[in-house]
């Protein structure tokens, strides 16, 4: 009856999201007087799991699960739900995750609610608040199905210490040919960057800034700040920048610490997608740009002069803060 | 090869939104409904697959008779026949379990469905039917060809993208990168005549439980005044002193 949670690992390393999810499941096995273990893929150092309150480890090691395959680990998350009898599982908002969730939801016939924002508000009956309307709103989703499987938003929940005495149990499943039906057959990634999911700052620009030639003044204020670069719809659309950039109500989704706007007028698609951050930066000519009302600091100026000010004044305050 | 195309009738993006009843139902007063974005790029998709490929393409939606007007934009886009399940779409479980459904009865070879719904924001229905019909699945499509029964997709990842090789029947939850925005079509004279001659079937909906509900809504706390600053100086100090963001 434990709280499931699956912790997710690249190249055998947690991310970021494996100790918030870990977190947000010890909250709830905690409300609900229960137990949590975790399921983890091809991962290293499982015991750093019990510094978030995980008691128990489900440990995979499978090459044939390298890289993330949906279908092959929502059943091996499927498997290890039924040992345990699990009735609540917690799983991140990652782009991978969000693939699998909804075939791990149909074969446990469990009710999926993702973008959740905070513990749940009850757990009889299980209600969860989850953003809903493309960030405009949020909702209170009660879970009716026997099995809750919830899907907690990047950075809502945050990281709580716990530590807690893990126990690490090898677990195997047996996967058939057919689990690997969709096959991965190349992955082109950015590697040592920031990205905008998991980032805690990141750096967006807009057509204020007159053309893809410019966007070194966005890369270098990233760089220094180890931040995430992103732009609004119509800088992808033009092709300035790739579209896995594109944040906003149709792109991504930022729940960033910090978000800077560089030269994005803040149209309220662009705005929905943004919400989730903590703190916003807006840098805009025109001070009647709508950013302004859902900003919380902001410079009425010219980005081409600000923005490299700001980037030497932040090397020099990362310099002497270091 | 036979597409299905799942429409969700969403409130275009500028829309503003108000809860009525005690904060428990979406106010779609003067609020204009349109194609859920992802899937639009999805529907424009299905039309190359139609106009290079030869294939048909229907498109199905969950919803009550309200829901018509933005079929019959999808038909004057170029669908070739709509397929409405009469019922309140509940929540995922429920219109997964109807699209199913309409799948399994015409045979589809690819299911094109949007990687989320911009209301419900679920993205749960294309991989929940997936599942059900047993189907391959891709989701955050950005790019799809097709050979014989053989497919090639790529999915949006954290960072960057992956190439998948896969085959029919297959479902995909789409998005934008499937074809880009100057590729949308907006529907002419003459698609707007003849989808009006074009077929929309009401099917009843086959029983299915819902497994989570909307209990109530609200809208997020409204904000502060914006602190404007003069320089970097004071605006690295608050960041670091008063936001504690850096
Ligand atoms: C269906 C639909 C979905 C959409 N989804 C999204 C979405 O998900 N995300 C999104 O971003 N948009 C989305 N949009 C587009 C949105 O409506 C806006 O058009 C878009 O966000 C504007 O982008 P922008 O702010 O970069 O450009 P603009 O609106 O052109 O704004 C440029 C800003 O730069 C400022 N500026 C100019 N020069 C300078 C300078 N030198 N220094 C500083 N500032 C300067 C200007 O004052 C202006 O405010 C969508 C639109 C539709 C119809
Ligand atoms: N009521 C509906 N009718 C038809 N298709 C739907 C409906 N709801 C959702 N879909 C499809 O499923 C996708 C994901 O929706 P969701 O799971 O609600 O985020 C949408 O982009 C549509 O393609």
């Amino acid at each position: 009856m434990s709280v499931l949670v699956y912790t997710e690992s690249e190249k055998g390393n947690f991310k970021k999201n494996a100790f918030e999810v870990a977190s947000y499941a010890a909250a709830v096995a905690a409300e609900m007087g229960t137990t949590v273990t975790a399921v983890t893929i091809n991962a290293q150092a499982d015991e750093t799991l019990g510094e978030y309150g995980v008691n128990k480890v489900l440990k995979v090691e499978n090459d044939a699960l390298s890289p993330f395959n949906a279908k092959a680990f929502a059943q091996v998350l499927s498997a290890a739900a039924a040992q345990e009898g699990a009735k609540v599982i917690v799983l991140s908002s990652s782009a991978d995750t969000k693939y699998m969730a909804p075939l791990l939801a149909a074969s446990l016939g469990a009710g999926y609610v993702p973008n959740v924002v905070e513990k749940p508000s009850s757990t009889a009956p299980f209600t969860v608040k989850r953003t809903a309307f493309s960030n405009k709103a949020f909702a209170q989703t009660q879970i009716l199905a026997d099995v809750k499987l919830i899907g907690v938003s990047n950075n809502a929940f945050g990281t709580v210490a716990q530590p807690t005495k893990v126990a690490i149990a090898p677990f195997e499943v047996a996967l058939e040919e057919d689990s690997f039906s969709t096959k991965s057959t190349e992955i082109d990634k950015v590697v040592g960057k920031a990205t905008i999911a998991d980032a805690d700052i990141v750096v967006s620009g807009g057509r204020g800034l007159k053309g893809p030639e410019n966007w070194h003044m966005v890369e270098d204020l990233a760089d220094v700040l180890g931040a995430a670069t992103a732009c609004s719809k119509p800088v992808s659309d033009l092709g300035w920048r790739p579209h896995g950039e594109h944040v906003g109500q149709t792109g991504k989704p930022v729940a960033s610490n910090l978000y800077i706007a560089i030269g994005i007028s803040g149209a309220i698609q662009h705005l929905a997608g943004v919400s989730s951050s903590k703190t916003k930066v807006v840098i805009n000519t025109d001070p009647e740009a709508p950013f302004f009302k859902a900003a919380d600091y902001g410079i009425v100026g010219d980005a081409f002069e600000i923005v490299p000010q700001l980037t030497e004044k932040l090397r020099e305050f990362k310099a002497q803060n270091s | 090869m036979k597409i299905l195309v799942c429409i969700s009738n969403v409130p275009d993006t500028t829309s503003k939104i108000n809860f009525t009843e005690n904060n428990t139902q979406f106010d779609t007063n003067g609020v204009q409904f349109v194609i859920n974005p992802n899937d639009e790029f999805g529907l424009t998709r299905a039309m190359w697959f139609k106009e290079k490929q030869g294939a048909t393409v229907h498109v199905a939606t969950v919803g009550q008779a309200q829901v018509e007007p933005t079929m019959r934009k999808a038909l004057a886009i170029g669908a070739d026949e709509a397929i409405r399940v009469d019922a309140e779409p509940t929540d995922g479980f429920f219109v997964a379990e109807q699209l199913a459904a309409v799948v399994k009865n015409g045979g589809y070879d690819l299911v094109i469905a949007g990687r989320e719904s911009i209301d419900y924001n679920g993205g749960m229905v294309p991989g929940i039917m997936a599942s059900l019909l047993d189907m391959n699945f891709v989701n955050t499509c950005i790019g799809l060809e097709i050979e014989g029964d053989q497919a090639k997709a790529v999915r949006e990842i954290d960072g960057g993208k992956e190439t998948l090789a896969t085959h029919l029947p297959l479902i995909v939850g789409g998005q934008k990168g499937l074809v880009e925005e100057s590729d949308l079509r907006i529907p002419n004279m003459r698609g707007i005549m003849m989808a009006r001659k074009k077929s929309l079937n009401v099917v009843e909906p086959v029983s299915a439980e819902q497994s989570t509900k909307d209990v109530t809504f609200e809208k997020p706390a409204p904000k502060g005044p914006v602190k404007l600053v003069d320089d970097v100086d004071e605006l690295i100090n608050l960041l670091h002193k008063e936001a504690k963001a850096i």
